[in-house]
């Protein structure tokens, strides 16, 4: 017979479950090996390079403006804001001035890319939550009228390859300006209908509030950038900290978050759509007439040394490092990958939380697999 | 057997149909089989055109008229499939699972009376053997859990069995004021006591046992057994083909049991004017779980300790409010059934479930320490 202190001494085990590289919630092919003790989350080790195509590599391989179509594929949520940090690498590289209305137009690209980035960041946390696609699709719907604009511009409608040392590819159409307009109307109504289903809904709140969080320290301490970071507390945003292209002209806020939370996380990025449709307003009443592109030697011969340019991209601190031997290709490129950078604190952010909450934690970084592995 | 024959006018078939016992039982049997088949097609197919309609896109509109073919292709679909079953399965239990989950499902209908009379079996204890049975396919669901070997299996039946046995005392203690109301455990007699739907004699109860029953065949929010984005398809995630089916099946035959017990014990039945008593539990029916096609599309899902402190914190101490409440009620003040007593009790719940969820109900923070 099994006496009572026989039955307190029976031991549980920590097992290990692999929650990826296929698994619907990794966002592509990340994978989590996670010890469990039950439900709780004793440990994890992420796994990744399942997506490594060596594009640094490949980048010694082209030609400067043969590269921009390649960082379409990095962060193929935003490949207007790698082809924008890429084209800034260069032209420092190259020291080329870039045309006023170009500027203008790699700004409203940029935080267009910005506002469709978040859509998907927000919509694919509250799926990982467990709302059935509701968020997810609403937030798809709008994203695609961005798409939509992009498509008018670039005729493309994921990557973009828009951009161009020098300037941008071509100038708008006519009935792009117009259309953007309507955009950003219909696009202020719905974030603050949005918001106000979500902000305070009682299970997401009980998910997502107090959850993983990242304090200032450790978030500085790992090098995170971005929403992540500015959750944390931490008001540091490129486009002010360090502003390039125009961005020294346009009034917008830095939202933050309190705690660091997922749910901060969440709201910081709600809040980012809000200020990049204040920017994109104000560079719609602003921009000026004129040519798009500068006038750029071609093939592209930048001077021996090097240069580094990074961006506020939608999910942090992207930036590329280039090398010039004074050849028509790069002697070296190097990306700074948000993604990856952010995914640092991923361990210690969901240690002791449940299975549950590791996915939310996990969703609520926001990354792209083809920036983390490359 | 008087009460089974006695039940058969009212599905317009003649009383003197035929063979005896075991005649009627089979037709009827089959009738119910087929009717139960059919309600879980069209949940499937209902539940999938809402969600698309309140997720602003389509939903399946190819396959036959508004794509109600759908279902029938998919089951083909699935017939078609490779069944594969994992090396590291326990090949009986997997194989016995999806039985296991499935009949007791269908015995629920049973005792249910679709119309005036119409009841395969008027059994006098009911609700109790409904409660008994459905209690069974959460065997199945974890024999299938357990047998296929997966990590993410197990999870998801643990979750399971710990959901069911939480949530089943908040819904029987529901069901106990329901019975206490109508004085009879027997689904046709609580029907007849139903001069005016148990939902407003009985609101509070109507809110536990909806959330509850939720809770326990595995509807969203609390969808944590499959909880797709955690645990990819929890216990049936090792499941292919007709097997696979089956756990489908399941799930809406459980949705579309629970709407009928609830159209049953709280909605009236079959009761309801003009329109013949079928059609009236059939609408009750769709619209039940019309609701929880909706609440589906609107919440995302809770996390397992959340759910435990919802059943335990939440729902069991109303439940056994309401309990008390209707028991002081039917033995101190009969004569006031239903007219005054609805009143007091919509009072009660609109003050008890705000107060509750404000002052006593605290989920937790559910970080450990490691």
């Amino acid at each position: 017979m099994t006496t009572r202190s026989e039955v307190m001494t029976l031991k549980t085990e920590p097992f290990a479950v692999n929650f990826g590289p296929v698994h619907p919630s990794t966002h592509g092919v990340f994978r989590m090996r996670a010890v469990l003790d039950g439900e709780v989350v004793l440990d994890i080790e992420p796994v990744f390079g399942y997506l490594h195509r060596g594009v640094e590599k490949l980048a010694e391989e082209r030609t400067f403006t043969g590269f921009i179509p390649l960082t379409d594929r990095l962060d193929y949520i935003s490949s207007m804001s790698n082809g924008l940090a890429y084209v800034l690498a260069a032209e420092k590289l190259a020291g080329i001035k870039v045309p006023e209305r170009a500027e203008y137009i790699r700004v409203i690209m940029a935080e267009l890319q910005r506002i469709a980035n978040h859509c998907i960041a927000v919509g694919a946390f509250l799926n990982d939550c467990g709302a059935f696609f509701t968020p997810f699709l609403y937030l798809f719907r709008e994203r695609e009228k961005i798409i939509d604009l992009f498509e008018m511009v670039s005729g493309q409608r994921l990557t973009y390859n828009y951009m161009r040392i020098g300037g941008v590819s071509q100038d708008l159409p006519e009935e792009f300006l117009p259309a953007l307009r309507k955009f950003v109307d219909q696009m202020a109504r719905f974030i603050e209908e949005y918001d106000f289903f979500l902000k305070q809904n009682e299970v997401l709140l009980a998910r997502a509030r107090g959850v993983g969080i990242l304090s200032q320290e450790t978030a500085i301490n790992c090098g995170i950038s971005g929403p992540v970071l500015r959750a944390s507390g931490a008001a540091w945003d490129l486009r002010k900290a360090d502003p390039y292209s125009i961005y020294n002209r346009f009034d917008f806020d830095i939202p933050v978050g309190a705690t660091g939370d997922s749910y901060d996380r969440y709201r910081v990025r709600v809040e980012e759509i809000r200020q990049s449709l204040r920017i994109i307003r104000q560079a719609m009443e602003q921009i000026p007439g004129g040519p798009v592109m500068a006038d750029v030697p071609r093939p592209l011969h930048p001077p021996t040394g090097e240069a580094y340019a990074h961006i506020e991209s939608p999910k942090g601190e992207l930036g590329f490092y280039l090398v010039s031997d004074g050849s028509i290709a790069p002697y070296r490129c190097h990306v700074r990958p948000t993604s990856l950078i952010n995914l640092t604190a991923l361990r210690e952010m969901v240690r002791g939380w449940k299975v549950a909450d590791m996915i939310i934690i996990f969703g609520s970084i926001d990354i792209t697999m083809g920036e983390v592995d490359r | 057997m008087d009460r089974l024959t006695s039940s058969i006018p009212a599905l317009s078939l003649p009383a003197d149909w035929p063979g005896g016992f075991w005649w009627h039982w089979v037709v009827f049997t089959t009738i119910i089989f087929t009717f139960v088949v059919v309600m879980a097609m069209a949940a499937i197919y209902i539940e999938r055109r809402a969600l698309g309609r309140m997720q602003s896109r389509l939903g399946p509109n190819r396959t036959g008229p508004f794509g109600v073919l759908q279902p029938v292709a998919d089951a083909i679909k699935v017939l078609l499939k490779e069944d594969i079953i994992p090396t590291g399965a326990d090949k009986a239990v997997h194989w016995l699972a999806p039985l296991v989950a499935f009949i007791p499902v269908l015995l629920i209908f049973a005792v249910v009376p679709f119309g005036d009379g119409a009841v395969l079996a008027d059994l006098n204890i009911g609700i109790l053997y409904v409660v008994a049975v459905s209690a069974v396919s959460t065997v199945g669901i974890f024999m299938a859990g357990w047998s296929s070997g997966n990590k993410y299996s197990l999870l998801g039946a643990m979750r399971n069995i710990a959901a069911v046995v939480s949530y089943e005392m908040p819904l029987v203690l529901a069901v106990a004021s329901v019975v206490i109301v109508a004085g009879s455990l027997s689904l046709h007699r609580i029907v007849l006591a139903q001069d005016f739907p148990f939902i407003l004699v009985q609101p509070l109860g109507f809110l536990v046992f909806f959330i509850a029953a939720c809770a326990e065949i595995n509807r969203s929010p609390f969808d944590l057994f499959e909880a797709d984005s955690e645990l990819v398809a929890g216990f049936h995630t090792e499941y292919s083909g007709m097997k696979f089916a089956m756990f489908y099946l399941v799930e809406y035959t459980e949705a579309v049991a629970v709407s009928a017990i609830i159209t049953t014990i709280f909605l009236g039945g079959w009761r309801g004017p003009f329109l013949p008593g079928w059609l009236w539990f059939l609408a009750k029916v769709v619209a039940v779980f019309f609701a929880m096609v909706w609440v589906r599309t609107t919440l995302p899902r809770v996390r397992i300790d959340q759910l435990m402190a919802l059943a335990w914190k939440f729902l069991l101490p109303l439940a056994v409010i309401n309990l008390l409440v209707t028991a002081i009620q039917v033995l101190a003040w009969p004569e006031a059934l239903p007219g005054i007593v609805i009143i007091i009790n919509i009072a009660i719940a609109a003050a008890l479930v705000p107060l509750w969820s404000k002052l006593f109900f605290k989920p937790g923070r559910g970080r450990i320490e490691v």
